[in-house]
């Protein structure tokens, strides 16, 4: 059970010690009272720490971290707000299920329950969020605990998983060991597939002649992507992805037909309405994906290949379910597969694809068109991470960038986090060095965690935030637009800061780009600085996301550019409003 | 329809919490939940009965199963199994009305746990028929208080969860 000899120590020097076994190489973390045993020790570890501004950012930071390398994330908090700070964090690292591990001080046992300062339930608060957490409440327990943590975190379907330090745990001392294996006898994932479930879907497989794949983020994942081109080519399907499939399958692959659902393509969203097999990957068929459930994919007989057996039938009728690790599956049905007779069906889709592209207008030549600015960074950022806040900007960035390999598009899928992006690039980056790191951000999200410019300069990460800048929380405003007669409440968000400014004020470079010429310019110069960046792009105030399936409607009843694209705007004082702001830009 | 699982798990602290916290957040509605120590002392019986559809069924079965802390979910509703409940009623009862509750009780094999001047108060066990039976019939006398377990169940013969 034990490996090598025990020797004494105190229980903040045997977390460190569990960290280095598991192969943590770094942490994102902030200090404070009840967690200071674990910092005192971390002052003489090799352990690369980076503090950030917010605990917020810790977590976001650990989640960005595990999705851009594949590895478990941690972050660390004191107990209290420390803790109720991460949370937001933890959930959106279980909504979109990303292998972290968040290590909270608490008060010591003897006062838990008894309203101490600073104290909070944090196992309570975190229960519905995390995969699994633990209290724990005698050092002894702490290696096994911290072993267990980083399986259940990494493991079958990854998320988030919890550990709250007493004080004196950290303080008592503890004869160290590291189990070498977990025994849990309530948790065992199912990693190889069904072998007579493998072969029926081979079989159904063969017999169709209008499949599609569904590939999300378990593909990504679970590494899979490559069985997953394998499959796709070999049987000659279209791949549609979600948003968090995005970068399974390169951008510009023939057989792909880009994202589904809300805001995904129109040859997507009618290749899926009209398939007659849908193979889903490592996806959950989320609302904003199936639309109204009643009508998606009518014709369809559904293969649904998943590690969590919670998710097979959850909202879709699965004829063929298999569970399982979707590398492990997909290997194995490659060997069953042939040649389906798609030919007449790729060509329909071809014929969708030239006849619905995805696109824009330009409203005017001097105006920056924020789709534009996606399309500048991907041709001058061609193998760059790809981070985003949440909106606009997010659909435009799934849209409009051309993604060559997983784990280059990191998003808050599940949750939809705005403040998300900032942090996670900057442990994208931290996880990443090789890699050029652009956050795409939108004016709103962006100053969510904007404090953490400051965790960028001290630390040396040299992270680029493009900000669309449109003055108006545009998502909502484009709902308001289009669902709620324009009553644009609440969405304008004048008086926002000067970004050029605030950047230079942290350390960091601040650009501004008003002019479509000098879009490419300024994203150039700040990648090539080497230095936190920010660049503020002043973009036309009222675009929107095209195409969109309403809320409730089916994913074939689709609103595109054409049909809103020239309506008049019914509160011109605002849009005045937000004109004037940008000449006043200009003028400074 | 009414589904009764059998759901083994660690004999922790804050498991039934986390088992509680699964059914109200994915909205399902539990009939009734009893909790006790099996013949392992390092595991917990949870025997939930609970309302819903195969569909809904199949889905908490398997985010019940998701829970690190819950070893085995089994539903046993089909099976032909030994089903109790107990019941504690405490009855309004002067000494003219006394022979005929402890008449009612016999014929259910109930016992009379606690005699008072004004109150007679009666233990009975059975499925949940049975004490909805007895209930009802000691209505008449006026219930003062009661107090129902959660259904417990064991499958017959040698057949284990």
């Amino acid at each position: 059970m034990t490996t090598g000899s025990t020797e004494k120590v105190n229980g903040a020097r045997a977390l460190i010690r569990c960290l280095e076994e598991e192969g943590v190489d770094t942490i994102f973390g902030y200090p404070g009272g009840q967690i200071i045993p674990f910092y005192n020790e971390l002052y003489d570890s090799n352990l690369r720490h980076i503090l950030v501004r917010h605990e917020q950012a810790a977590a976001h930071a650990a989640d960005g971290y595990a999705r851009a390398t594949g590895k478990t994330g941690v972050c660390v908090s004191t107990s209290g707000p420390g803790a109720t700070n991460l949370v937001t964090g933890i959930a959106t690292a279980y909504m979109d299920s990303v292998p972290i591990v968040a290590l909270t001080g608490q008060v010591p046992t003897f006062l838990i329950g008894n309203d101490a300062f600073q104290e909070a339930d944090i196992t309570g608060i975190t229960q519905p969020i995390t995969k699994h957490n633990y209290l724990i409440q005698d050092a002894k327990e702490l290696p096994r605990i911290v072993k267990e943590a980083f399986h259940i975190a990494s493991t079958g379907r990854p998320g988030p998983v919890l550990i709250d330090l007493p004080k004196d745990v950290q303080n008592a001392e503890i004869d160290f060991y590291y189990p070498d294996k977990v025994e849990l006898r309530g948790y065992k994932p199912t990693y190889k597939g069904n072998v007579q479930q493998i072969k029926r879907a081979a079989e159904e497989i063969a017999n169709s002649c209008m499949p599609i794949i569904y590939a999300g983020g378990g593909v990504i994942s679970s590494n899979a992507s490559a069985e997953l081109l394998e499959l796709a080519e070999t049987i000659n399907a279209p791949v549609t992805t979600t948003l968090m499939g995005i970068g399974s399958i390169p951008t510009e692959h023939p057989l792909y037909v880009g994202m589904l659902g809300m805001h995904g393509s129109k040859y997507a969203n009618y290749a899926v309405q009209e398939s007659d097999l849908i193979i889903a990957v490592g996806a959950r068929f989320d609302d904003r994906v199936t639309g109204k459930l009643e009508s998606f994919a009518p014709n369809a007989r559904v293969i649904h290949i998943d590690v969590d057996p919670a998710e097979i039938s959850k909202n879709v009728k699965v004829h063929i379910p298999i569970v399982g690790d979707a590398k492990q599956i997909l290997r194995s049905l490659n060997k069953h597969i042939c040649r389906c007779n798609s030919g007449a069906w790729l060509e329909k889709i071809n014929q969708w694809k030239k006849e619905y592209p995805l696109s824009y207008k330009q409203v005017s030549p001097d105006i920056v068109m924020p789709q534009f600015v996606i399309e500048q960074i991907s041709e001058a950022c061609k193998d760059a991470i790809i981070v985003t806040e949440v909106g606009q900007h997010q659909m435009w960035a799934a849209q409009f960038f051309k993604y060559k390999e997983p784990r280059t598009f990191i998003t808050s899928g599940g949750l939809g986090t705005m403040g998300y992006g900032f942090p996670a690039a900057i442990g994208a980056k931290v996880g990443r060095p090789d890699k050029t790191v652009i956050n795409i951000a939108g004016d709103g999200s962006f100053q969510m965690n904007s404090q953490e410019l400051a965790t960028a300069v001290q630390n040396d990460i040299p992270v680029v935030s493009v900000i669309l800048n449109n003055g108006y929380l545009g998502m909502v405003r484009q709902w308001q637009e289009l669902f709620y007669d324009r009553r644009y409440s609440h969405t304008f968000i004048k008086g926002s800061v000067d970004f050029v400014k605030l950047a230079e004020a942290y350390g960091a470079l601040g650009l501004r780009a008003e002019k479509p010429s000098e879009v490419r310019p300024a994203i150039e110069e700040a990648v090539r600085s080497g230095r936190p960046a920010v660049v503020e792009v002043i973009v036309e105030c009222e675009a929107n996301v095209y195409p969109m399936v309403p809320a409730g409607a089916a994913i074939n009843e689709i609103l595109d550019i054409e049909e809103h694209a020239d309506t008049p705007c019914a509160m011109p004082d605002l849009r005045t409003a937000t004109a004037d702001r940008v000449l006043d830009l200009e003028e400074q | 329809m009414k589904h009764t699982l059998a759901v083994l798990v660690e004999n922790k602290s804050g498991v039934l919490s986390r088992v509680a916290s699964l059914f109200s957040r994915r909205g399902y509605n539990i009939d009734s939940l009893a909790v006790g120590v099996t013949e392992d002392p390092e595991i917990s019986r949870m025997t939930i009965v609970v309302q819903g559809n195969d569909q809904v069924l199949e889905q908490v079965t398997k985010q019940l199963n998701k829970l690190v802390d819950v070893i085995k979910v089994s539903d046993i509703g089909a099976d032909d199994a030994v089903e109790r409940e107990l019941a504690l009623i405490k009855v309004s009862a002067d000494v003219t009305e006394r022979a005929e509750i402890i008449q009612i009780a016999n014929i259910f094999r109930a016992r009379i746990v606690d005699v008072a001047p004004k109150s007679i108060t009666v233990e009975v066990t059975g499925d949940e028929s049975k004490i909805n039976a007895i209930e009802k019939l000691l209505r008449q006398f006026g219930i003062k208080e009661m107090v129902r377990t959660g259904k417990i169940a064991l499958i017959r013969g040698p057949k284990k969860v």
